[in-house]
């Protein structure tokens, strides 16, 4: 492939073929804007420059001033003249140059944007997406996993991929959903990761999970970046007998129970690995999930693989004491099934 | 500039600028009463002495123009079309009210047919969202202004701010009425902002403003009509500052004793009503048969409407659980109303050279292609050794089969390791 991550050479952006985790975000939002005149872009640097990242790279040069919009360094209004879009029928997708920002438009996410449809029967559809996570040593304000602040605001979405397909189904599905949808993107696997997606239209459905490998031992549940080093892990516990199940959350808000409940009950067991911070993470609503649902099925206490109670320190040998990696997951995953 | 309009308001236009302003103030009026007989829920503001300020402004509005009042901008909701009942009934949270009693005040709004953006109580953050109308208006074609008020206190928000400065970048058709009523709470103006006009924080953002009295209605109105029209012809957002007085507390609760007494008859002498009043009369335009044909029929529907409302019953406990979520098109059908064609913003018309192109200077080149490296951290894939046990990044494009044996596909060595 010529131009992995690059502007299309011929203006189309068509699938069907192993492509970046990044050239999916791509693709979704050119096909999204293609598809759909009332689809914009806004954000910082996202039109001439194709942002920081490169996720829009080609869109501005396709579709205009008026459909990618270069912002000034206002994240409370980017989020606020959005939601002001949407309100006219317009499927505004807000970039945040790093998600790390998310947070200085705190307040028109959780008052303004997520509220509106209770209240007052106003749908806001649009969707806040931009690269998260760390691994890359993007330090405390570049590497952050923002969506347990989210993901305890009503009427939110929060959806967090793995792999191309599902960047590139679900990125599709957020734009034609019509509530407010959070995307979060892993940038760790932005040009590290590739997979096939099909040449023609799919959307991967918001609220669905889904298993990535069978197992009968115990369960892992993770996401992004982590789902990756739980597969790894998966292969690593079968060379030892150890038959982990591992799901891909995929979408965080609204949580697919079934799924869960499903597996943990075959299992017995259950690990989750997040990259997210321990406490008021995820894995501390699925705990409360298990106690409810699933009770009398466990054989052994979930068990949390996370990162630390910090901020995301710079320096390699910090980041990495910090973040989960493999070998944790392992001993973690190991000790779980002695049970 | 912008053609020079006539700005003479037509006998009945001064008229209904009267009607309104007195039925802003009954409609007020009345809510003190069912507040003091318990019958409001929660807190009860008032716009008493400002009546003319959100009357005079949204009168300049056309049906098709978008507002998003804040509590003091209840007059600005009845020249809008909302019947006296909602606003009653919201404040009352009853069930037949706008939001069905999951919320109060002012805090509605009409997407379908009045075009009235809810208000929410964080002061300033209607700012951004009117541009985001403003601007999704224009890109639609439909030559619509948006407008909506902000008090002297809330003008020192951030979202003020990010709000104006990005309505200015975009020349937005967009206007912002700062009414400065003098107070923010028990905080005086010079508390909350160190100059004598915050018109002047127009100039911060490179846009135009006034500065009218906006205990004068035919001067709000002549001023924002001026300011409506300029923005809908695309000279960009307008900042006008209606400088008045809060003659109440902020709400029912306080009654403003921080407030001088001199400062409140100052004012209380400058009522806009009663002004307007003496006005009307000086130039032949209402006479006592006329004021008394206003008043009865403001006490006939006034009667209907509350008595309406007082009927309206309670929201059922187990309606405060749905509605989080549009649950798709049985839910709302959402369809942009285009009144431009739809070519103008899809390729091939669409297309752009993505270059800034800098006066006297030139153009840049376009940043692209496939190797453009990113923003710090990251390596493009092709480039990254892999390490000793490492397979090729590469992951199952579909989810397993149900029951499919080592049912897997190729795990994304995604390992940390391999960068160092
Ligand atoms: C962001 C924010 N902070 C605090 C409040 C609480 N509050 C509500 S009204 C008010 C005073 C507002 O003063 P001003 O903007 O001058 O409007 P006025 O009440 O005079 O009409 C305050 C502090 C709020 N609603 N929003
Ligand atoms: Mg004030």
């Amino acid at each position: 492939m010529a131009r992995a991550n690059g502007a299309p050479t011929n203006g189309s952006a068509k699938g069907g073929a192993e492509i970046t985790f990044l050239e999916a975000i791509r693709q979704a939002m050119f096909e999204e804007m293609e598809r759909d005149p009332a689809v914009l872009l806004m954000g910082e640097d996202v039109g001439v420059y194709g942002g920081a990242f490169k996720t829009s790279e080609g869109l501005l040069e396709r579709f205009g001033w008026e459909r990618v919009i270069d912002t000034p360094i206002s994240e409370s209004a980017i989020i606020g003249a959005a939601c002001g879009m949407s309100y006219l029928g317009l499927r505004p997708i807000c970039e945040m140059q790093f998600i790390d920002f998310i947070v200085c438009a705190f307040n028109q996410i959780t008052n303004f944007v997520a509220k509106g449809h209770y209240l007052w029967n106003a749908p806001a559809p649009m969707v806040i997406r931009g690269p998260s996570g760390g691994g890359v040593h993007g330090g405390p304000f570049h590497s952050a996993n923002p969506e347990m602040y989210f993901i305890h605001t009503p009427g939110l979405k929060v959806i967090y991929p793995s792999t191309p397909y599902d960047a590139k189904g679900l990125l599709k599905a957020a734009v034609r959903d019509n509530n407010p949808v959070l995307f979060f993107e892993h940038k760790f696997l932005y040009r590290r990761i590739k997979g096939d997606v099909p040449s023609e239209d799919y959307t991967v459905p918001i609220g669905k999970a889904v298993v990535r490998r069978e197992g009968k031992h115990l369960t892992i549940l993770s996401y992004a970046a982590m789902m990756h080093t739980s597969l790894e892990t998966a292969d690593a516990l079968a060379k030892e007998g150890i038959e982990a199940e591992v799901i891909d959350l995929r979408t965080l808000l609204p949580l697919d129970e079934e799924t869960i409940l499903t597996s943990v009950k075959k299992t017995n067991k259950c690990l989750v690995v997040h990259e997210d911070t321990k406490t008021g993470g995820i894995a501390g609503e699925i705990a409360a999930i298990l106690f409810e649902k699933a009770f009398h099925d466990l054989d052994g206490p979930l068990v949390r693989v996370t990162s630390l109670d910090t901020p995301v320190p710079y320096a390699p040998t910090l980041e990495e004491h910090f973040l989960p990696n493999a070998k944790k997951v392992f001993s973690a995953a190991k000790e779980l099934a002695r049970y | 500039m912008t053609k020079q309009m006539s700005r003479e308001l037509t006998r009945q236009q001064y008229l209904d600028l009267y009607y309104y302003m007195r039925l802003n103030r009954a409609v007020e009026d009345t809510m003190v009463k069912l507040f003091r007989q318990n019958k409001i829920v929660g807190g009860l503001y008032s716009s008493l002495g400002q009546e003319a300020i959100s009357v005079g402004t949204a009168y300049t509005l056309q049906k098709k123009d978008w507002i998003a009042p804040m509590i003091r901008n209840i007059g600005a909701l009845l020249v809008k079309g909302v019947p006296p009942r909602d606003i009653f009934m919201q404040h009352m949270a009853k069930y037949d009210s706008p939001t069905k009693g999951k919320d109060g005040t002012s805090h509605f709004g009409d997407l379908d047919n009045l075009h009235i953006v809810s208000p929410i109580s964080m002061l300033g953050d209607l700012i951004p969202v009117m541009t985001g109308v403003a601007i999704g208006g224009r890109y639609l074609g439909q030559k619509v202004v948006a407008m909506t008020w902000i008090g002297d206190g809330g003008s020192s928000t951030g979202v003020f701010h990010e709000g104006l400065n990005f309505a200015a970048t975009q020349k937005a058709p967009f206007v912002l009425i700062l009414e400065n009523n003098l107070w923010a709470y028990s905080t005086p103006v010079r508390r909350q902002v160190p100059l004598e006009n915050l018109a002047d924080r127009a100039k911060a953002y490179g846009i135009e403003s006034y500065i009218v009295d906006g205990n004068n209605v035919v001067a709000v109105y002549t001023t924002a009509i001026e300011a409506v029209e300029r923005a809908r012809a695309g000279e960009g957002p307008i900042l006008i500052e209606a400088k008045t007085f809060r003659r109440l507390g902020h709400a029912q609760h306080d009654p403003a004793e921080y407030v001088p007494k001199e400062m409140r008859a100052y004012w209380e002498a400058r009522d806009p009503i009663a002004l307007y009043e003496k006005f009307l009369t000086r130039e032949k335009l209402l006479d006592a048969a006329g004021k008394k044909e206003i008043d009865e029929k403001l006490d006939v529907l006034l009667t209907a409407e509350r008595e309406f409302a007082e009927n309206s019953p309670m929201p059922p406990a187990e309606f405060a659980q749905g509605g989080v979520y549009c649950t798709g098109d049985d839910c709302h059908k959402i369809r942009a109303k285009w009144e431009r064609s739809i070519g103008e913003v899809t390729p091939p018309k669409s297309s752009v050279k993505p270059v800034w192109t800098v006066p006297g200077f030139g153009s840049g080149r376009g940043s692209g292609g496939a190797d453009a490296p990113i923003h710090f951290g990251d390596t493009p894939a092709v480039m990254e050794k892999p390490a000793n046990n490492s397979r090729p990044a590469k992951v199952a494009a579909k989810p397993v089969a149900k029951g499919a044996k080592k049912a897997r596909a190729a795990a994304a060595s995604a390992s940390r390791k391999a960068r160092r």
